[in-house]
């Protein structure tokens, strides 16, 4: 179970490290001339879905979206991680446990997608 | 737990933008060095997962009261917490020898081994509500401040419930990056991770890790606390004063 983990994680932010690299080389790329001032704080007013407008701009190729992407695939790691905890207690026929590590999962996805 | 004031103390970059670079850094690091730590087996699974339970009911309260606190007040209790980290990486920590058993540990399973010199050294949770609580007090200040929080987990884990020193800080390791994942989905859409800075951070934060942790093997373990102590204690001072001054 552990080395399965151990596996999984190192897939998972590898993954997330590669898709954010390729962002960054096309943000350097695009990003000339356009200068952004992270001094001042500029965020949403209101929550945003983030979903459908990452899918939207890695159509077109949009370096930003390339990153939020690969930032959306490192959240993703440690969720899938509990899932997995979740099964295997399942697998051990733990009840505790499947219901200790079903919280956690429900307070994650909870944080990512509720608006 | 420096990139936040070095972004916001030498960059100049808004605190908020900062947290949520940091806490993507927080996610990567924490799942890489989670692939060493869970290998040698001397992780908690369970006492992890229990545990996580208060970190990210914690870490969602959290974020919600980063958007509702200024930023000064943000920068002051991030000193504190700086300060408090360097003051505990100087405690010497001593295992407990015989662990009593405790009720409430063991109907929610709350203990294991672990390897020592070839003999299986057993051990039982002490104290689960204070652990838990503390735990909770974790989670919340990762939401807020974006850090691991890794001394306050590491307190309630060995203050409180007497794991053993290898079991608390790999366990610790493991939980990090769920309690910030937990935070991250609500500061994404906020608009607090903005690309441009999470990308260099986070893949700057990796590189650094994989070397770190091949140096590590060779530096001396406490001149490397010295430095680390020192320069915390710096970040530390200056976040307060920046907070209590409104520069933040």
């Amino acid at each position: 179970m552990e080395i399965t983990i151990s596996r999984m994680l190192r897939v998972g932010v590898s993954l997330a490290a590669f898709v954010v690299l390729v962002g960054a080389i096309l943000y350097l790329w695009q990003a000339h001339g356009m200068e952004t001032d992270y001094r001042y704080f500029h965020g949403v007013p209101t929550p945003v879905d983030h979903f459908s407008p990452v899918l939207e701009g890695i159509r077109h190729l949009d370096s930003r979206s390339v990153i939020r992407l690969g930032i959306l695939l490192l959240i993703a790691t440690p969720i899938v991680r509990v899932a997995f905890c979740l099964y295997s207690f399942a697998m051990q026929k733990d009840k505790l446990y499947v219901l200790v590590s079903g919280t956690v999962l429900a307070v994650l996805l909870y944080s990512l997608l509720h608006r | 737990m420096v990139i936040v004031p070095v972004l916001a103390l030498v960059f100049h970059v808004d605190l908020r933008y900062a947290v949520g670079a940091s806490l993507i850094s927080v996610i990567a690091t924490s799942s890489g060095a989670a692939v060493s730590f869970v290998r040698e087996g001397f992780s908690n699974v369970r006492i992890g997962m229990f545990l996580e339970v208060a970190t990210t009911v914690g870490a969602v309260g959290g974020a919600y009261l980063a958007s509702r606190i200024s930023t000064h007040s943000i920068g002051i209790i991030f000193g504190i917490t700086l300060l408090y980290s360097a003051w505990s990486s100087f405690r010497t920590k001593q295992d407990l020898q015989s662990h009593p058993p405790n009720a409430l540990a063991e109907k929610l399973k709350l203990m294991g081994d672990y390897p020592v010199g070839g003999v299986r050294q057993t051990y039982v949770a002490q104290n689960v509500p204070a652990g838990f609580g503390i735990m909770a007090i974790a989670g919340i200040l990762s939401g807020l401040l974006g850090i691991g929080s890794g001394a306050v987990k590491v307190l309630a884990m060995d203050s409180a419930m007497k794991l053993p020193f290898k079991v608390s800080t790999t366990t610790s390791n493991f939980m990090i990056g769920v309690t910030a994942a937990a935070s991250a989905g609500i500061y994404l859409r906020r608009g607090y991770v903005a690309p441009g800075l999470a990308a260099p951070v986070m893949l700057g934060v990796l590189a650094g890790s994989i070397v770190g942790a091949r140096l590590l093997v060779r530096i001396r373990v406490p001149i490397l606390r010295v430095i680390f102590a020192v320069v915390i204690v710096a970040l530390g001072v200056e976040m307060i004063y920046s907070g209590a001054t409104g520069r933040l």
